[in-house]
């Protein structure tokens, strides 16, 4: 049995990595808006799923202007990208504006409810307007970078088996990796991002040494849903089709990976991130097995929640979380 | 010149009313003190002032002009820095940081390496600190870093909020031996204590504060002489 789990470890580690960097992606933003305002931004996971739309339209879009195909992928991808973030950022700011803002002083379960209704508003809309535009509200996008590679790995190593995938792979993992490094040293090495960490710990403090709070938190929630929209992006071009509902499971898988790592806590988020996309990928490729074939793959989501159970029992603070005295 | 101008604020906590008609004013280059017991409405005082309150009656005039509900943030850049009580240090940012964040509107790396070395002239331990977690020191450097870092922003008027809350005697002193300096570097300072006999003895005027209203107001040493505020705040 061990020897099988073995030979599968190649390529769920790759699987595992990918949808690891994409909720590792959406988890900073649940956990930056947590950290701010305490807030379980619900419509997290919407704004994901928005990005995903917003840029296959883009790429559609481009694609069908004819001269379009000439352009290189690349080039495609990062005009998508760079569209996509700023729409999703400048949709966060305004959700903030107009939802969550008015609400702030109110109590917690206010916002949050706020927040479900959120999500409620942004599928719907996503819905009708791809519904209107496409005739059905299921997209498929252009397919970039779907070539398909296999990993020779038995070759050199005969324990395990070859390994397949396409090269969008590399696209998300770089790009995810990448959005994550920048945002770590905007938090921990410059002004505003210091000053994020600031409001975070101590919001009237914060206002007293002449931070502008609600500048400050609205630049978290535009950082926080660019991000999500342009991982949006990555994972349309990574799997193909697109729904109004991926953003639902995906934004509490991404919330649990937030959760995991200790919410509140950036590098935490990451942490949480991949280890519940390996976890997640390990559990599909071996549950059948390690269970005699009680359980199948379907059951990769009850796995994934039962090993955030036993960090929530053994761990409440989160894998890299600090224990109560200090927040964030 | 008036400093500040404080005229029958009146302030609520929700339905609770903190201040009922606070009035007083504080003239350029003085040290006033605000004595009063716990729950009389200083720090709520202090609070309105800065735009951490929201007052509900009355008005603040800053060099003249109308401050009354302006922002937190605001208050601070027109040169009036809090230094709220309990210090309020970010526990998780360093020393450097926690001063990087007092000099946030400030502009130009070099002017604020130069308010830094000016803030380690009065608190030499904080330079040696530099890269120490601010939650990890101790209460008397905690303090030093809370007046350090209103100091960054070069206020024009600072008011402190119980900075000998759970001091030795000796850092008491030498507290209050730096807001006497910083006061003849021409600092206006409000000052808000429990400590009453300490903060009437470097204050040129002083008000007493007994739920929400001015009852009694004086030179510190006529205050500090007077019968009532030795039975009440001196015993
Ligand atoms: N955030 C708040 N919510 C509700 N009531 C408050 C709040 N802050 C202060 N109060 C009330 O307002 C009144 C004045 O409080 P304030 O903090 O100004 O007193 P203080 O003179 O600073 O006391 P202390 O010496 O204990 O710091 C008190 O009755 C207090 O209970
Ligand atoms: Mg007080």
């Amino acid at each position: 049995m061990f020897q099988e789990m073995l030979q599968t470890l190649p390529q769920v580690i790759i699987d595992g990595l990918t949808l690891g960097s994409v909720y590792a992606v959406v988890a900073l933003g649940y956990t930056m808006v947590y950290g701010i305002l305490q807030l379980i931004n619900f419509a997290h996971g919407e704004i994901f799923m928005t990005g995903a739309y917003i840029g296959t339209a883009v790429l559609l879009i481009i694609l069908g202007m004819g001269f379009g195909s000439s352009i290189p992928s690349l080039l495609l991808l990062i005009i998508a990208l760079v569209i996509t973030a700023l729409c999703t950022g400048l949709l966060g700011m305004g959700i903030e504006r107009v939802a969550y803002r008015p609400v702030r002083r109110a109590p917690r379960l206010v916002a949050l409810i706020t927040a479900v209704g959120v999500s409620f508003i942004l599928q719907d809309v996503v819905r009708i307007v791809a519904e209107i535009l496409t005739g059905n509200y299921i997209v498929t996008g252009p397919s970039l970078f779907s070539k398909q590679i296999t990993i020779p790995v038995s070759s050199f190593l005969s324990v395990f088996n070859d390994a397949s995938l396409k090269v969008s792979f590399f696209i998300v993992l770089i790009c995810a990796i990448g959005m994550m490094i920048s945002l770590d040293f905007f938090v921990n090495k410059t002004k505003w991002g210091t000053a994020i960490r600031a409001v975070s710990m101590d919001r009237e403090t914060a206002a007293l040494m002449s931070i502008n709070v609600n500048k400050v938190i609205a630049i978290t929630f535009f950082i926080g849903s660019s991000l999500g929209g342009a991982t949006g992006v990555l994972f349309a071009i990574q799997y193909g089709t697109i729904d109004p509902y991926i953003g639902f499971i995906l934004g509490i898988k991404a919330f649990i990976a937030a959760v995991m790592g200790g919410i509140g806590n950036i590098r935490g988020a990451m942490f949480g991130g991949f280890l519940l996309g390996l976890i997640e990928m390990f559990a599909s490729a071996n549950l059948s097995l390690l269970t005699g074939g009680i359980f199948g793959a379907e059951y990769k989501d009850v796995f994934a929640f039962a090993i955030l159970i036993l960090v929530l029992l053994f761990k409440p603070e989160g894998l890299l979380g600090k224990a109560a005295t200090e927040k964030v | 010149m008036t400093v500040l101008e404080v005229n029958n604020i009146e302030t609520y906590y929700g339905a609770i009313q903190a201040l009922k008609g606070v009035s007083f004013q504080v003239e350029r280059g003085e040290i006033v003190t605000l004595i009063g017991s716990n729950g009389a409405g200083k720090s709520t005082t202090l609070k309105s002032i800065s735009g951490l309150a929201k007052v509900k009656k009355g008005a603040i005039l800053y060099n003249g002009q109308d401050i009354t509900n302006k922002q937190a943030h605001e208050t601070t850049l027109m040169g009036i820095s809090h230094v709220p009580e309990g210090r309020r240090i970010f526990a998780n940012l360093t020393v450097k940081e926690n001063l990087l964040m007092g000099a946030f509107s400030v502009k130009g790396k070099a002017v604020i390496e130069e308010r830094m070395e000016n803030v380690f002239t009065y608190f030499p331990r904080l330079k040696e600190r530099m890269n120490q977690k601010g939650g990890t020191m101790s209460g008397g450097e905690q303090q030093m870093l809370a007046i350090g870092r209103a100091l960054m922003m070069q206020p024009n008027l600072l008011m402190l909020d119980e900075p000998s809350m759970g001091l030795a005697p000796i850092v008491v002193e030498q507290i209050f031996e730096i807001i006497l300096q910083l006061n003849e570097m021409g600092i206006t300072i409000l000052l808000v204590e429990q400590n009453a006999y300490q903060a009437l003895s470097i204050a040129h005027r002083g008000y007493v504060i007994q739920n929400g209203e001015i009852v009694l107001t004086g030179t510190g040493k006529e205050l500090a002489e007077n019968e009532e505020v030795k039975e009440a705040y001196l015993a």
